[in-house]
């Protein structure tokens, strides 16, 4: 499988924020995207996510599958915002998105036992701390199954053990031959990944 | 999409506050009408299919603007758009339309018979403004989903969607009260306009989701 950006130029408001920017990636392989606040690392990952149309250039999919035709059908997409509704439970929430998005991985349970949220699965998702929310929605990651996972600063808020558990949770999807792009400020924890330096908003 | 039904309606169900708001605007825009018009039992009977229909179509416009915001705000909505190759978009917005339906207008329609009382309407014209607004409200949503899809991005279009939509939703009021009316008048008939109201909801079933998709999809940032 291979993930790749060719001359991709993307803008928010009609104001150009990158533009001709290429990286390929196979199997296994990670991009760390870094780059000053304004720089367009979160525009890239929803360039790649299919969520914004890019400006310029193309992001290609190959060799994924017949059932997935596009980046945008092979990626779960962690954004800043969780994606969970405060009025159900952990676990709950989990169960749906595990439901909607369909090739069942983990069950909510052993997800939630992943990223140590175990013993408050039956909690209401509003009553969780920024952190704890934030392990929910990396859990989320984990139900379903998508070969490509977008991560805009994924470790924000998390403590340390979250962090280092992070790292393994991602050495383990790289292992298992998936693609990680992720847009952050803090190390990852991600030996060998490539990294692509965005520049200062002009 | 079963589990988005039934995750749409825990929801409804959870917060709360939805439905009990649409029905007692529902009950306080019927109530005030025999104080407006006077205690003549006649005309109050005659207007009173037409003041079940209005109160019942302002009263389903409440909560429609939040149906995608919600989504919105808490990044739900892109992972329901990055879906769009498992579970067509349009299909997704038409099981969110269904869900909020019958969270939020069911109750509606299940309250008009009483209401209907005050306003001395007999029971044949209850039993057949009843009808209409089961047959008549799934369109006003669906009509209502794509004012909603196109107003996500603005975060106080409340109103916005109530003015944008209430146009399209003339014709389904005009034959929603057309067929109460034939129900119970010796001059007018039932059946014409009732399954005119049914085609009206049926088109809207199909038209509104596919609409509110693209409006959707157009509005990612």
């Amino acid at each position: 499988m291979r993930l790749a950006a060719e001359k991709l130029s993307g803008e928010r408001g009609g104001e150009p924020v990158f533009s001709g920017l290429s990286f390929s990636l196979e199997s296994g392989q990670a991009l760390l995207v870094t780059g000053p606040n304004g720089a367009g690392k979160s525009t890239l990952l929803r360039i790649v996510a299919g969520l914004l149309p890019p400006a310029a250039g193309r992001v290609e999919l190959s060799g994924a599958g017949e059932s997935i035709p596009d980046a945008r059908a092979a990626s779960h997409y962690l954004g800043h915002s969780n994606g969970m509704k405060g009025a159900l439970g952990v676990e709950e929430n989990l169960a749906f998105w595990r439901e909607f998005l369909g090739q069942p991985r983990l069950t909510p349970h052993e997800a939630l036992e992943a990223v140590g949220l175990g013993a408050i699965a039956h909690l209401p998702f509003g009553y969780l701390s920024t952190g704890q929310r934030r392990r929910a929605a990396i859990a989320r990651l984990l139900v379903s199954y998508r070969p490509v996972w977008l991560l805009d600063e994924p470790t924000a808020g998390l403590d340390r053990r979250a962090e280092q558990r992070m790292a393994e949770l991602m050495r383990e999807h790289l292992d298992g031959g998936g693609i990680i792009v992720a847009a952050t400020h803090l190390p990852l924890g991600l030996e060998g990944a490539q990294e692509l330096r965005m520049g200062k908003p002009s | 999409m079963l589990a988005l039904f039934l995750r749409e309606i825990r929801l409804g169900v959870r917060a709360g506050s939805g439905a009990l708001t649409g029905v007692l605007f529902f009950l306080a825009v019927v109530a005030v009408i025999p104080f407006g018009v006077g205690p003549d039992l006649n005309l109050l009977a005659r207007i009173g299919p037409a003041i079940l229909w209005i109160g019942a179509l302002l009263a389903s416009l409440l909560g429609l603007d939040r149906l995608f915001q919600a989504d919105r705000e808490d990044g739900s909505l892109d992972l329901l758009l990055m879906a769009d190759s498992r579970h067509m978009l349009a299909l997704t917005v038409f099981t969110k339309c269904v869900a909020h339906w019958t969270i939020g207008v069911l109750p509606l329609v299940l309250v008009a018979p009483m209401l209907g009382l005050f306003m001395n309407v007999p029971p044949l014209g209850l039993a057949a403004a009843t009808l209409t607004l089961l047959a008549g409200t799934p369109a006003i949503t669906f009509i209502g989903a794509v004012g909603a899809a196109l107003t996500v991005v603005l975060p106080r279009g409340g109103l916005l969607v109530s003015v944008l939509i209430l146009p399209l939703t003339i014709p389904v009021l005009i034959f929603g009260v057309a067929a109460s009316r034939g129900a119970v008048a010796d001059t007018d008939l039932f059946l014409p306009p009732f399954l005119i109201l049914t085609a009206l909801t049926l088109f809207f079933a199909v038209i509104g989701p596919v609409a509110a998709a693209l409006a959707l999809k157009g509005a990612a940032d």
